[in-house]
């Protein structure tokens, strides 16, 4: 069966005033349907550009597709008109954002929040999409879900509106739903519920997810598969369990060791020395040698493919195998 | 559990819908009921007509009969003040609403789209804001000839440019919000995006604005029509009856006085009231 979706070969260059910066570099990966995929990295290693360009929305940004294809549902979303690309989105790909708090319009109550894409996409009668949106508030778990219709968004609390963001993502159902981040700025409890909802709700709705975050936890918690990204580029993809158990990519076994609640509870944490590089002059061959703990000479100057291992494990890294030394 | 939600006041926000007041808004409400109970019901209940040239009553002082006195012309100038405030308040309406809504549209276009359509619009706007606002608006006058209409002109030309810089600012930072970011993520059109989810949120500044402008129009009008540019006599208004009465200011006094009076309790009226509203329509959480 053909992926949902299928971004190959994308690059996301936004221009500046110095140089254009390639913010996601050559990236490929595939979600199948009702598949939970996750793409995890620290802050400006692409995720979020990878996901603007799949909506091909950058915030008003001077950000550009120049090369690549993005396949969904049949059809290349990159070679889409404007006016199609607005039909695509929220009816068919729809986006949860990180910062609940400012993601609702403070204006508007909460219900016609929820019931405006209804009215917009289904063509239902008012009426109609105020009952569809305290089904959906329901389906969300907001609590006595017809009176908080009406409340505006100061009224709710920050995991409450993540809730309601939810309830308007689904609203139209979408096939595929893209979170960024959707928990990074809840409570650890909140997090936990707002996953379990977004879990529950792939099963009900049939829907695949795209789940971008930093936190490996999140990806352990609901991801089927996931791909590491760093600076730009996907460094390593496999199904979650395989990454966990064995992860190749020096990256992401920094990543891994900089995780607390490890098997040896008196060991300190390791964090990745150095910060990521600057886009808009990387470092050349693999962009991650300057802060790699295993790097040889040849890691200068060349940059490594994506290569399979075994099958759906696939690491870009000259030196896969070796142990850190 | 339901019963208590029910009953907290942040469930059921359609019958909060009553703003709670804030003293300047009350103050500045009250001033204003005022205002135009007296601008409208005054005239009908005086015996007098603001036009009407009674030379045996010229130049009384105020008293019992003319609370206000009369002028040199023997006209009650309460009566003329109140009809006065009539014509003054609808000049100043449109001369608010029409900038307020053209300015409005441009800013918000121009901040939403930018680009080359923010780029030509604003220049627009620079060139206009290089000229003196006095300057501007005598020029066009003086051009067009003294009269009702070509003010409404003037000033709709001339001071559009202000809601159009204060709006474009706002939609500009409301532009880059999440809110916007996901009604456009949800496929909305860029009108219904303008209106529902930027507007709302980008109006308020021009709103206050518009209340401050109200006070500057009234003395702007005032100003011109003192200088014969403006509302032509007989008409009773505010600027031209301070005009008039200057000749005998040191004679009679009330002629020039109580227009006067009546120019500065509308201006505080309305800067209460712009007050009060900042205070009521900034931003909730």
């Amino acid at each position: 069966m053909a992926p949902l979706l299928s971004v190959r070969d994308l690059v996301t260059v936004f221009e500046s005033k110095t140089r254009p910066v390639q913010a996601v570099d050559s990236v490929s990966f595939e979600i199948r349907e009702g598949e939970v995929f996750g793409l995890v990295g620290e802050s400006g290693c692409g995720k979020s550009a990878t996901c603007r360009s799949i909506l091909r929305l950058f915030a008003g940004a001077p950000a550009r597709i120049t090369g690549g294809t993005i396949e969904f549902a049949g059809r290349d979303l990159t070679c889409l008109s404007e006016a199609e690309m607005t039909r695509v989105r929220g009816r068919e790909i729809a986006m949860v954002f990180q910062d609940p708090m400012t993601s609702l319009n403070p204006t508007m109550r909460v219900g016609d929040q929820i019931a405006e894409g209804l009215i917009r996409h289904e063509s239902i009668g008012r009426r109609a999409a105020r009952l569809e949106a305290i089904e959906l508030l329901k389906q969300v778990g907001v609590p006595s879900a017809e009176q908080r219709l009406d409340s505006w968004p100061h009224e709710f609390s920050g995991g409450m509106r993540q809730r309601v963001l939810i309830a308007i993502a689904l609203a139209c159902r979408p096939k595929l739903l893209i979170a960024d981040e959707p928990t990074t700025a809840l409570d650890v409890t909140i997090q936990d519920q707002i996953l379990k909802l977004i879990l529950r709700l792939r099963e009900q709705y049939g829907m695949s997810v795209l789940l971008v975050t930093h936190d490996l936890g999140v990806v352990a918690q609901t991801c089927d598969r996931v791909a590491t990204m760093y600076a730009g580029r996907i460094v390593e993809t496999a199904e979650t369990p395989s990454l966990f158990a064995r992860p190749l990519h020096p990256y992401t076994i920094a990543l891994l060791n900089s995780l607390p609640g490890g098997k040896k509870r008196s060991e300190p944490l390791q964090p990745i020395g150095g910060a990521p590089p600057n886009l808009a002059d990387p470092p050349p061959g693999c962009r991650f040698h300057p802060r790699c703990s295993i790097a040889v000479e040849a890691c200068r100057s060349t940059a490594p493919a994506l290569l399979p291992v075994d099958a759906p494990h696939r690491v870009a890294c000259l030196r896969r195998g070796a142990e850190p030394s | 559990m339901t019963t208590t939600i029910t009953e907290t006041p942040t469930a059921s926000p359609r019958q909060r819908r009553l703003p709670r007041l804030n003293p300047p808004l009350t103050a500045g409400l009250a001033m204003l009921v005022i205002l135009l109970a007296a601008v409208l019901l005054g005239p009908l209940f005086s015996p007098y007509d603001p036009l009407k040239v009674d030379f045996a009553e010229a130049l009384r002082p105020p008293g019992a009969v003319h609370w206000f006195g009369t002028d040199n012309l023997g006209r009650d100038v309460l009566t003329r003040v109140l009809a006065a405030g009539l014509v003054d308040l609808q000049i100043a309406t449109v001369c608010v609403v029409l900038p307020f809504l053209i300015g409005s549209t441009v800013g918000a276009v121009a901040g939403y789209f930018g680009g080359l359509t923010d780029r030509i619009l604003m220049r627009i706007v620079d060139i206009l804001w290089a000229f003196p606002f006095y300057v501007l608006v005598i020029a066009i006058v003086g051009t067009l000839g003294p009269s009702t209409g070509n003010m409404y002109l003037a000033f709709t030309l001339v001071v559009w440019i202000s809601f159009a810089r204060i709006v474009r600012g706002e939609v500009l930072s409301v532009r880059q919000s999440e809110y916007v970011m996901a009604a456009r993520l949800l496929g909305y059109s860029h009108l219904r995006i303008i209106l529902r989810h930027v507007l709302p949120n980008a109006i308020t500044p021009a709103i206050v604005y518009a209340m401050a402008d109200v006070v500057l129009t009234i003395l702007a009008v005032t100003a011109l029509s003192f200088l014969g540019l403006g509302v032509q006599p007989p008409t009773p208004e505010w600027g031209v009856m301070i005009a008039d009465g200057r000749n005998f200011i040191f004679d009679a006094w009330w002629i020039s006085t109580f227009p006067g009076f009546a120019i500065i309790y509308t201006g505080i009226a309305f800067t209460l009231l712009g007050d009060g509203l900042d205070d009521l329509l900034r931003p909730k959480g």
